[in-house]
């Protein structure tokens, strides 16, 4: 094992591989470390990934994707329906996969592409010197050890620590964060060509209940409800309700708990020597949970980033500064637009929800955005919705009628 | 002041750690560890999934 590397990332999720990938590919010497003694495990995931997206960064292998899914149905608190084709819900339907397959397999790329990767092994603290990041302390097997580099990759995950030992203040408040259970069923008797959205305050207090499909009759029967609405119930109770209720017959294979940030995008992602990727940087997507994607997203930047910063020799936040920019840009609108939608949906009573389902009766979606579902609603619900229009401002081919 | 988790049903997800302020927590591997910055707010157990957390004052 070598004491010094250009790049250490910190965690082998999708967002930590996608880095250590991108790092090795043009050359540096990469170190990618797990705390894990299994890369992928435990799950905390629905597993639901768009197509479109995914192919950008890995080439679909069967051995990972459980299933291939047509389109979304969404239920309202009274039990209306809303489908969708996969393109619009492509945010977050398309595949579901086997995270503990797809993750293992991330990491395996990374260390095609010439990282070096430690399991089991658990960044303690960063080593800090004149106001720069300049290595990681680290746990392995029980021994402590310092390892040194030029640039860290924080992509430790929703209980991140890295960027708190460089000064950022990643916390999250209850209200930021949706807390989340589920359970591999077998049994559901689902339709395997759909992805199923239950919402209400009754069954999922400013969240909601997913149903996906995972091939051979099995299917993630999950929910996420905010944590500031958690407490007297938690998230699993809400869910046993559910699962006793519309599967009584179905057997739990797995239990999977996890929190998925929502707060939208943080102030600062970056210190000297330092950048913050995925769940670690709080790039899920606040009203899906999603945060895959973005993950790998945001990684393959930092990695890229990370090159240009070494190249240049300055890792400070100058050069840095870079990656915040390009995230920001690429995905960190997106992350803003949804917690906008985010803040007004968690505020809706049963009724309102049941009466913007309504609205949306007869509507075609067959090619619609998920932005042109929210203009629709907006359309037929602006009173309800004022506050989305910001959402359409900058968008041209909406025509901007603001009257209430 | 200081919080007991129920290991026996904690799920090892993380989310505890995320909410804490002053940093108390840590997700080692399986389990998680509590130091004596512990204010014993209460916001992990609040928000934790399973409720596995109790706040001892
Ligand atoms: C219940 C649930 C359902 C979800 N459903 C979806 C979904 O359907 N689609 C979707 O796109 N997203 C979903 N998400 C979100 C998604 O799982 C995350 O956004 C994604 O895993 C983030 O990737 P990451 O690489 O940033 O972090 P992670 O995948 O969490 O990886 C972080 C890694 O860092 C390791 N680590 C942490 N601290 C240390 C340390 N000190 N030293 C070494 N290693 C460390 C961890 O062990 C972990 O392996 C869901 C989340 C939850 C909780
Ligand atoms: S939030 Fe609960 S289940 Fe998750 S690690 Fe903390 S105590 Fe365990
Ligand atoms: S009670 Fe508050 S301070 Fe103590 S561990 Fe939980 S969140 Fe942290």
């Amino acid at each position: 094992m070598k004491d010094q590397y250009d790049v250490i990332v910190i965690g082998a999720g999708p967002g930590g591989s996608s880095a250590a990938k991108a790092a090795a590919e043009k050359g540096l010497s990469v170190l990618m470390i797990e705390k894990r003694q299994e890369i992928g495990d435990p799950v905390r995931c629905a597993e639901g990934v768009s197509k479109v997206w995914l192919r950008k960064h890995i080439e679909p292998d069967h051995r990972w994707i459980c299933a291939d899914v047509k389109g979304s149905r969404i239920f309202s608190p009274d039990g209306s329906m809303i489908e969708m084709a996969e393109e619009i819900a492509g945010g977050e339907v398309g595949y579901v996969l086997e995270r503990k397959i797809f993750d293992r397999a991330l990491a395996c790329e990374s260390a095609k592409a010439g990282a070096d990767v430690m399991v089991k092994t658990r960044a303690t603290g960063l080593i800090i010197e004149d106001h720069f990041v300049r290595g990681v302390k680290l746990m392995h097997l029980g021994e402590e050890r310092e390892i040194r580099s030029k640039v860290v990759i924080g992509a430790d995950g929703v209980e991140s620590k890295v960027g708190r030992w460089a000064g950022i203040d990643t916390s999250l408040k209850p209200k930021d964060i949706e807390t989340c259970a589920q359970f591999l069923m077998s049994g559901t008797g689902i339709d395997q060509n759909y992805c199923y959205f239950y919402l209400g305050n009754e069954i999922a207090p400013s969240g909601y209940i997913w149903v996906f499909p995972k091939g051979q009759g099995l299917a993630n029967v999950g929910i996420g409800i905010l944590g500031s609405k958690s407490g007297k119930k938690h998230a699993i109770d809400y869910l046993k309700e559910f699962v006793a209720k519309k599967f009584p017959d179905a057997k739990v294979l797995e239990i999977d708990v996890g929190g998925v940030p929502v707060s939208g995008s943080i102030d600062k992602t970056i210190a000297n020597g330092l950048m913050l990727v995925g769940d670690a940087a709080r790039q899920s997507d606040p009203i899906t949970g999603g945060g895959i994607i973005n993950a790998m997203e945001a990684g393959k930047m930092a990695g890229e980033v990370a090159f240009e910063a070494i190249s240049k020799n300055d890792v400070s936040t100058a050069t840095l500064g870079l990656y915040e920019k390009k995230w920001r840009q690429k995905i960190g609108m997106d992350i803003d637009n949804s917690l906008i939608v985010k803040d007004i949906f968690t505020g809706f009573t049963d009724k309102e929800i049941d009466s913007l389902a309504h609205s949306l009766e007869g509507v075609n979606f067959s090619s619609m955005s998920l932005l042109d579902l929210l203009y629709a609603l907006f359309k037929a619900n602006k009173k309800l919705l004022w506050d989305l229009r910001v959402l359409f401002k900058n968008v041209v081919k909406y025509e901007l009628d603001f009257e209430r | 002041m200081t919080i007991k988790v129920n290991k026996f049903k904690c799920g090892y997800c993380g989310a505890c750690v995320s909410v804490c302020l002053p940093g108390a927590l840590e997700l080692v591997e399986t389990w998680i560890e509590v130091d004596d910055s512990c204010t014993s707010c209460g916001i992990c157990a609040k928000i934790c999934p399973v409720g596995a957390i109790e706040v001892s004052r």
